[in-house]
């Protein structure tokens, strides 16, 4: 193999004409292409148009609740949207967001390989990806779904007269879809890496998306046969969930929770990783305890796996059981907390410059760090009982699933946005939007903590009136995260042609993704690269590049 | 696709390769190539064992929930048919081996002569297995309105109260495992019969034979899952 050693640092040649954007311009060139890259922007069309659409559930939701009596939709709809909202947020954005799109585009890039190892079962899972997306929109256009996202039994198979089983099809194909992108990313990051780059020498991003490749892997197929037990039951009146003929409501709680409480953290992780990345960009400096940092990923993807139960302790496992899941939902907070303590200690004496994706890393840390208390809150037994069911969790989970994931998301579509399409965003707009977003949010969803811990329930049309001024400041609140995330696709659309070209290295930022030219070639390197130094190497930049540039 | 591209790939890397027409464009050598290939397969024989992993849970909850109903359905399955087919998939697991040890000694006709015997006895295995389906049919212990269990001796004339509709849910399980385990068979039948035409027509040789091997873990593991579900099902509740 004929290769070269690059200088850690040093730029490299100029954009050459014919990148992967260009490579190519015909529809089939881009329906059947088996890069990364273009399978990346694909992901990346695909998750913004359900974005929006479980935004526009998202809308409704909040929109209903701007009063107290049910105004815009009876009690039937309201249900049904909140389904759609949950069912596509959670298994057609949440999920594949960061790793389909960042990851998909980066992991290769990262380890300095010229592809994903199996390229043809990666366009494969976009495919799955979008007939599932395509089976919860029919579903959605002909009658919905009224069970909530988490499909209980027995309402799931015995009461309800909405789309069951379709939905369950669309839940059941887009998680092949994301078991195939972890076994391919798994597979890569074994297999694939450049010479000299040893697991120590990973980047964060790596190791988290390693992380979560493992639960994607290991819980999925476990959701996918409930799923299959569930449309069984229903379609055959077998009794297997059904109490009447023997059966447990209980397993499939179980089995559920099994595979969708680590899904939280399929959600989580990627973004989690994302964040170290920027961090230690905008800090000039090495993650701190980088070796800490990497594995609390593993541990959050294994501890994930022991902690289901704690969604089920009003719903009648027994007090031990509860108590054992209690104390095992708190030792994730371990590896969790971990992870917020290193990237401050990093930032601690770091040459921090403020640019948008950093904003985001900053609002990650926020954000995630009280989704996480009031998730500690939560996992205590008492507390839980008081507040299930209530706008406490919902407000909880929104903090890591909304500000959490979408804060590192959008902090990484940021910093990666001059390397996917070789344009600079403009920054200014970009801070707007990063402070829309953050005000919008807390907006959004603080009420929502007070509502929850004062009593009112989730999953309802309808409130008493002395609820009405937290949810009216909550509505109002979405309005201003509604522009925060709209303004992004239109200057993101707008950077397509008008934004200053970026350069291979715009941030003067460690890692093999901008050795490359932007955007990078096909085969992303013209020379396999060999590594010699270790991940986040920032000490070894020239002083007059120890701060990070920031674009105007 | 870029197949224009993945023959004519960055000639840096790979021109001491460019004669293998198996290795595709994106890895370095043949030899990283099989050893992605091996890992991918293993991991997704992971998620398969996770996916019969939820009903091997639901099956032992309700089997210490409902051990009278599960022990008097149990009796009731054929236990020759059952056994009769443990030892036809394992019988194909060898004829599996014999096909992976052909294709690592380049030998055409007898590797394609394996796996053709491989697909017969998968085949023989579904053809029991729906004789079997046949019978729970007619002794209407098929899950549904039809359902009746009367059954309710063991073996030694004793007689075991049973909930019917616990034995029913024993006989819904029978059905979700088995069916989802042959669809398994289905599918590795479907695919060895690709292989065999693929091998007939020379794309395997002692360099290259990743899919039958790949295939062949698949097998196994089909035959392996089998090999738990034989016991549960038809053996352990038949002790006297």
């Amino acid at each position: 193999m004929a290769s070269t050693v690059i200088p850690a640092n040093r730029a490299p040649a100029p954009t050459p004409k014919l990148n992967y954007l260009n490579n190519g311009h015909t529809l089939k060139s881009w329906l059947l292409t088996t890069d990364h890259k273009r399978i990346a922007v694909l992901y990346l069309i695909s998750v913004t148009a359900f974005f929006f659409l479980g935004g526009f559930f998202a809308m409704l939701i909040r929109l209903e609740l701007l009063t107290p009596q049910g105004d815009l939709m009876q009690a039937d709809t309201y249900n049904k949207v909140f389904t759609m909202h949950g069912i596509i947020m959670v298994f057609f954005f949440l999920i594949p967001v960061v790793p389909a799109v960042l990851g998909n585009f980066l992991v290769p890039l990262m380890i300095g390989a010229k592809d994903l190892a199996f390229p043809r079962i990666n366009l494969l899972s976009w495919y799955l990806y979008i007939i599932g997306g395509i089976l919860i929109s029919h579903v959605m256009l002909t009658g919905g779904v009224d069970t909530g996202w988490t499909f209980y039994t027995p309402f799931s198979t015995e009461y309800t007269n909405t789309k069951i089983v379709e939905a369950g099809l669309a839940v059941f194909i887009a998680g092949f879809s994301s078991i195939f992108t972890g076994l391919n990313f798994i597979v890569t990051i074994h297999r694939m890496r450049a010479p000299g780059l040893t697991w120590d020498r990973l980047p964060l991003f790596i190791w988290s998306n390693y992380a979560t490749s493992l639960v994607m892997v290991l819980g999925t197929p476990v959701v996918a046969i409930t799923i299959v037990l569930v449309a069984v039951e229903r379609l055959f009146h077998l009794g297997i969930f059904d109490p009447r003929l023997g059966g447990d409501p209980l397993l499939f709680q179980h089995l559920f929770w099994f595979y969708s409480h680590p899904a939280v953290y399929i959600m989580i992780l990627p973004s989690m990783g994302v964040v170290s990345e920027l961090i230690a960009c905008f800090a000039r400096k090495r993650v701190f305890g980088y070796k800490f940092v990497a594995l609390s990923s593993v541990a959050i993807a294994v501890f994930g796996f022991l902690v289901w139960a704690h969604h089920m302790f009003v719903a009648g496992i027994s007090l031990y059981a509860a108590m054992i899941f209690s104390f095992l939902s708190f030792s994730v907070g371990v590896p969790s907390a971990v992870k917020v303590f290193n990237w401050t200690a990093t930032l601690y004496k770091g040459s921090i410059s403020y640019a948008t994706p950093m904003l985001y890393a900053f609002g990650f840390i926020g954000l995630f760090t009280m989704g996480g208390l009031t998730g500690l809150m939560l996992a205590t037994i008492g507390i839980d009982v008081h507040v299930t069911d209530t706008y406490f969790v919902v407000a909880h989970f929104h903090y890591v699933m909304v500000g959490g994931v979408l804060m590192g998301y959008l902090g990484g579509m940021h910093f990666w946005w001059p390397k996917i399409t070789g344009r600079m965003y403009p920054e200014a707009w970009a801070k707007l939007s990063a402070l829309l977003v953050f005000v919008g949010f807390n907006l959004t969803f603080f009420p929502q903590f007070i509502l929850g811990y004062v009593g009112m329930p989730r999953r309802y049309w309808q409130y008493p009136p002395e609820f009405q001024a937290l949810n009216v400041l909550s509505t109002a609140g979405a309005s201003i995260l509604a522009a925060g995330y709209l303004l992004p696709m239109i200057y993101f659309v707008w950077s397509l042609r008008y934004g200053k070209i970026a350069g291979a290295n715009p941030w003067h930022a460690a890692g093999l993704e901008w050795k490359t030219t932007s955007p990078p070639p096909t085969f992303n390197f013209d020379e396999t690269p060999v590594v010699t130094w270790e991940a986040y190497n920032y000490d070894e930049i020239p002083p007059w590049e120890r701060r990070a540039p920031v674009a105007r | 696709m870029h197949d224009s591209q993945s023959t004519t790939g960055p000639a840096t890397t790979m021109e001491h390769e460019a004669h293998n027409p198996a290795l595709r464009h994106h890895f370095a050598d043949a030899q990283q190539q099989k050893n992605a290939a091996s890992l991918g397969m293993w991991l997704f024989l992971v998620t398969e064992i996770m996916f019969f992993g939820g009903m091997f849970c639901a099956y032992l909850v309700y089997r210490l929930a409902h051990f009278n109903a599960f022990a008097a359905g149990s009796q009731q399955l054929n236990i020759w048919m059952g056994a009769t087919n443990t030892a036809v998939l394992i019988v194909s697991s060898v004829t599996v081996v014999l096909a992976v040890k052909a294709a690592e000694a380049g030998k055409r006709k007898v590797l394609v002569g394996y796996l053709v015997v491989t697909v017969l006895l998968g085949m023989t295995f579904l053809v029991i297995k729906g004789f079997e389906y046949r019978e729970k049919f007619e002794k209407h212990h098929v899950p549904g309105p039809t359902f009746n269990f009367t059954d309710k001796f063991d073996d030694n004339g004793k007689q075991i109260p049973v909930n019917p509709k616990e034995a029913e849910l024993f006989f819904s399980l029978y059905f979700a495992m088995t069916g989802m385990h042959a669809l398994h068979m289905i599918i590795g039948c479907g695919l060895f019969t690709v292989l065999a035409v693929l091998a007939w027509k020379g794309h395997y040789n002692p360099g290259y034979f990743t899919p039958i091997e790949n295939a062949g873990l698949y097998w196994h593991l089909v035959d392996i899952i089998w090999i738990y579900l034989f016991p549960l099902l038809y053996l352990i509740s038949r002790h006297s």
